[in-house]
């Protein structure tokens, strides 16, 4: 552009250039280039090291309850993932650090006694059919993650839904991790206690708000520990890297949905059990979030987020399974392009939503 | 009332026929490309559906008491003729939808999902009211998945999705995830 914009710069020296106009700009020359003119730091691989980085605290929350399998797994987990999209996609994409979130948080979503093949098979999973056969990173329709753990609860039933309690000393695996694969490994050699909302379920039977928010209860490795999921989603929420709304939206409409219904059957969970209890916190911070998978208009989030609450308490309300939240955002997940549809803003000047041309 | 709203729920979320019994897979994945077929085609399926379940009561009451073993040969001619009156009345009244649906009409006939509602209706007891929101719900889950289906299709339309898995390889993939994301409602409303 300098050959065009040397004629412009007489009126040169403007004293208080903003500084995020270029160094040409300041000088006082006339710059001409296509947008976008102002540019943030941010990038995907940032984006994605920083959820990374977000999800430390939970990591650490993971493994002091659940001992060094936890650890174990979640490298399982991350190996599966990475190493699939190392040799199947693309090249050059293990950098952006998509593929290392996926496993991390499908890691996360695994009870601690599940053996570790299962694990990385679970990210190879997540990473193949639901991120790569779709073309990448920002392609897909379902949650890789959750999709992943979707495939290992239907293929799995048996150790998805075996809850280890805590290990006695932080060494002791929890779960007989290293069976070798298809092998009925050593079942017995865990204790195995009920997730929380298991005990509402089958027993109704209470577990006190305080120690579901610290995560002294059984569940998966990253469902237990609310305040660290909280604190690392404040975070992300703060840089902006998440849109707000999601998680918002579906707290709240998990906490007025099942007050409404406490209120005509007092003997329901209250909205504080149901909060912190299951996978509630990872799935509205971490998963429903994802910025693929989520819608992109503001109008389009609420709906998603209200969807997924209402969904969540239906299905553990109501439903055969204890926990919903997984099947919830993958149910969302679907609505997505249905969503975006209906809330596709007005083109500014004109009467009404412009339709695609196909 | 509880009843009848059950079937309705059951039939279209906790056993869809689509995602979770695998019936009517035909249309799923056939005419599943663009959301405004798609829709057409699950009123067609409602339509054709609700007509299945009155004329299966009615064969149930009053011809098969006396000649049970014409169950699946009354069900299967009726039906077709039915269709096959559908597809006349169709081409009559609307030749846009009738060119937009084409073959897929006449599948409608040989569609299993048809079929089976009147087997299923028979051998669980329904009787005509019960039968009627068995068939709307079926009809409302058939029509649920194939515009769900449609909606993501539109959207991975643009995808850059690897030669190996282009087309039905792709349609077949997402209709397995739409079926695991549909096991969440398993149990809904029998705990």
């Amino acid at each position: 552009m300098s050959a065009g914009a040397r004629g412009a710069g007489r009126g040169g020296g403007a004293p208080k250039a903003p500084a995020r106009w270029s160094a040409a700009s300041r000088a006082g020359r006339l710059e001409l280039t296509a947008s976008p003119h102002i540019k943030g730091p941010d990038s995907t691989p940032r984006i994605m090291w920083t959820v990374v980085a977000s999800l430390a605290p939970v990591v650490v929350a993971a493994t002091w309850w659940f001992g060094v399998s936890a650890l174990i797994l979640l490298a399982g987990a991350t190996l599966g993932a990475v190493a699939t999209e190392r040799w199947f996609g693309p090249g050059g994409t293990l950098r952006d650090g998509s593929a290392a979130i996926t496993g991390l948080l499908l890691g996360l979503t695994l009870p601690a006694s599940v053996p570790l093949w299962v694990a990385v098979i679970g990210g190879a999973f997540s990473i193949a059919f639901g991120k790569l056969i779709f073309g990448g990173l920002g392609q897909n329709v379902f949650n890789p993650a959750l999709l992943g753990r979707a495939f290992l609860q239907a293929a799995f039933p048996t150790v998805m839904t075996t809850w280890p309690t805590r290990p006695e000393t932080w060494g002791t695996l929890a779960g007989d991790t290293f069976a070798l694969p298809f092998m009925s490994g050593d079942a017995v050699a865990a204790l195995t206690g009920a997730t929380p909302l298991g005990l509402m379920k089958f027993e109704s039977v209470g577990t006190e708000v305080a120690r579901l928010a610290v995560g002294a209860t059984g569940g998966s490795l990253g469902e237990t520990a609310a305040i660290a999921i909280l604190a690392g989603g404040a975070w992300l929420a703060a840089k902006r890297y998440l849109d707000w709304r999601i998680p918002v939206s579906i707290l709240a409409t998990v906490a007025v949905l099942s007050q409404v219904v406490r209120w005509i059957d007092p003997s329901s969970p209250g909205p504080l059990f149901m909060l912190f209890s299951g996978g509630l916190m990872l799935g509205a911070v971490y998963m429903a979030t994802d910025m693929v998978t989520s819608p992109t208009t503001p109008t389009g989030a609420w709906i998603y987020g209200v969807g997924i609450g209402a969904l969540v308490v239906l299905i553990r309300l109501w439903g055969g399974l204890p926990e919903g939240v997984m099947y919830a955002i993958l149910l969302m997940n679907a609505m997505v392009p249905f969503i975006e549809r209906a809330t596709k803003p007005r083109v500014f000047g004109t009467g009404a939503p412009v339709e695609a041309t196909s | 009332m509880t009843d009848l709203l059950w079937i309705l729920v059951s039939a279209m979320l906790v056993n869809n026929f689509t995602l979770v019994l695998f019936l009517g897979l035909c249309p799923f994945l056939g005419v599943s490309a663009r959301v405004s077929t798609a829709l057409r085609m699950g009123l067609a399926n409602i339509f054709v559906l609700t007509i299945t379940s009155v004329t299966a009561s009615f064969l149930n009451a009053f011809i098969l008491p006396f000649a049970p073993y014409l169950r699946l040969i009354s069900f299967i001619v009726v039906i077709a003729s039915l269709v096959q009156i559908t597809e006349m009345a169709i081409k009559k009244l609307s030749p846009t939808l009738f060119r937009e649906l084409g073959i897929f009409l006449p599948l409608i006939t040989t569609n299993c999902a048809i079929l089976g509602l009147a087997i299923f209706q028979t051998n669980r007891g329904y009787g005509f009211v019960e039968g009627l929101f068995f068939a709307l719900g079926a009809g409302l889950g058939l029509t649920l998945a194939l515009v769900l289906m449609a909606s993501i299709r539109e959207t991975t339309e643009l995808a850059d999705v690897p030669s190996m898995a282009r087309g039905m390889g792709l349609v077949l993939i997402l209709a397995g995830s739409l079926s695991l994301a549909f096991m969440g409602f398993a149990g809904l409303f029998t705990v």
